[in-house]
């Protein structure tokens, strides 16, 4: 295994000026489940790491019924996923939760990590973006908070400048009239990184869609929105004609590439079918 | 730059001193000296590794042995309940052939404990949704299945 120095932070300030202070290829070190594996994969070059668990006051997880569910940076995929808050009102983010890696994974993976990490098929970020989640960072001189969409500038790249770091994620609240899901499609059931992801949040006002938003991992090169799809489906019953022109629209607006687990005009198809498929199990909701 | 490490191993204080970069999995197994321990893959993909630290699975690999400072680490060679005498779990896997090359044996052994901690009867697809992280190339699963649901019916009935 390559070597690293391995320094622990006792709070955010320290954190963020170990950042700065220790140079070039130093990294926060949350769970560890990217960092370690593409430490040893060779895949990244990591003189230090920082470690940020035992920072105080990292670790909560609150709702509150007009900003909704808020998480710290160091709550682990496992913790929010056995929460039965998050089974009932968060059902999206609760598929892409039970499908990260496994048990083991989860017990150590964190939500902010796998955000950080922006990888494109990275699972809790649809549920995330569809369901218009905000980031909070941290920095030596100020905090700001950021949609998450616009978190994202390119695969394995986000606004975070040098020294700032993300202190938690904050969910809208969930109501009545709001379906939601998330999709996950892979070669296997488990321990399995998406080819296609695709979450849909949408609102109902008395039989018609007044608001959503479909995400698509893995077709990009961070998580997209469909904003035509979206356009067509706003304002109609969603009767199947208008599904399924809308999620033919989906496929025209996603930017697959072909790579090892799938090809491009694969994970386009899927994109299609997944996008229906979506709006009908976020529609059982009022079943 | 090594640091002191007090943790507790299968009930014993240990202490050890370790570079930062060690993961706890070649702490466990060069350091410690329990090679019951496995390593697969070193990236969390297999599971051979899997002990539980404060009663939660992991990945050995994939935690450095600085963070178990003031933990509670458990592995396979903590399953027994006293010299001479198996674990129920590991009972059932000699009986039902579960094990072959053995390779994934202790990471499922552990893996399995915490199942059957948390839920006495788990039905097969809980089974299955448990052990999705321990992969085995030999057995087929089957005879794991198998003895897993056998140790569960056994440590039931010998339930209070
Ligand atoms: C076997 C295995 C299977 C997996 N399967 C899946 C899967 O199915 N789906 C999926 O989406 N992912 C999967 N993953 C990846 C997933 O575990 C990670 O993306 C995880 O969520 C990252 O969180 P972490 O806490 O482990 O991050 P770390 O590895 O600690 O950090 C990841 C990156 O984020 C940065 N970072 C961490 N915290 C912060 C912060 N607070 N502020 C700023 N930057 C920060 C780090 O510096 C690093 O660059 C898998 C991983 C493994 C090992
Ligand atoms: S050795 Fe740790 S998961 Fe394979
Ligand atoms: S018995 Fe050989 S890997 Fe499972």
């Amino acid at each position: 295994m390559r070597r690293f120095d391995y320094y622990r932070a006792e709070t955010l300030e320290h954190a963020s000026r170990l950042l700065t202070e220790l140079g070039d290829d130093t990294f926060l070190f949350n769970g560890g489940t990217d960092l370690l594996v593409e430490i040893r994969e060779r895949l990244r070059r990591v003189r230090n790491v920082v470690d940020i668990k035992q920072i105080p006051g990292l670790s909560d997880i609150t709702y509150d019924e007009t900003r909704g569910l808020t998480f710290g940076a160091l709550v682990t995929v496992g913790r929010l996923e056995n929460l039965s808050l998050v089974r009932q009102q968060y059902p999206n983010l609760r598929a892409a939760l039970a499908s990260l890696g496994s048990i083991q994974v989860r017990n150590r993976a964190t939500v902010v990590g796998n955000i950080c990490r922006a990888s494109p098929s990275a699972d809790t970020i649809p549920p995330l973006v569809a369901d218009g989640a905000f980031v909070h960072i941290y920095s030596r001189t100020d905090m700001r908070v950021v949609p998450i969409a616009e978190f994202f500038t390119g695969p394995g790249k986000t606004v975070l400048a040098k020294g700032e770091i993300v202190t938690g994620i904050t969910v809208p609240p969930a109501a009545d009239n709001i379906g939601k899901a998330y999709l996950k499609h892979g070669r296997r059931k488990a321990m399995e990184l998406s080819t296609v992801g695709v979450a849909v949040s949408l609102a109902m006002d008395e039989g018609v869609c007044s608001d959503v938003r479909i995400a698509l991992g893995a077709v990009g090169a961070t998580v997209l929105r469909a904003p035509q799809a979206e356009a067509m489906l706003r304002g109609s019953r969603l009767d199947a004609a208008t599904v399924r022109k809308a999620a033919d629209k989906a496929m025209e607006e996603c930017t697959p590439i072909s790579n090892v687990r799938a090809s491009a005009d694969y994970r386009r198809d899927m994109v299609g079918v997944l996008t229906g498929r979506a709006i009908r199990q976020a529609l059982e909701t009022f079943a | 730059m090594k640091r002191m490490v007090e943790f507790i191993v299968n009930g014993e204080a240990r202490e050890m001193a370790v570079d930062g970069c060690r993961s706890l999995l070649d702490a466990l197994r060069d350091d410690v000296g329990l090679t019951g321990t496995k390593k697969g893959c070193d990236v969390g993909d297999c599971g051979a590794c899997t002990v539980l630290v404060d009663g939660e699975p992991v990945n050995a690999c994939l935690m450095l042995a600085v963070e178990a400072e003031g933990r509670s680490v458990e592995t396979v060679e903590g399953l027994q309940p006293g010299v001479d005498r198996l674990h129920p779990l590991q009972d059932a896997f000699m009986r039902h052939g579960a094990s072959q090359c053995g390779f994934c044996t202790p990471g499922i052994l552990m893996m399995a404990k915490k199942l059957l901690d948390d839920n006495p009867s788990p039905t097969d697809e809980e089974i299955r949704f448990g052990l999705s992280g321990n992969i085995c190339r030999c057995t087929g699963y089957t005879k794991i299945f198998d003895a897993i649901k056998s140790a569960a019916r056994e440590m039931e009935a010998a339930r209070p």
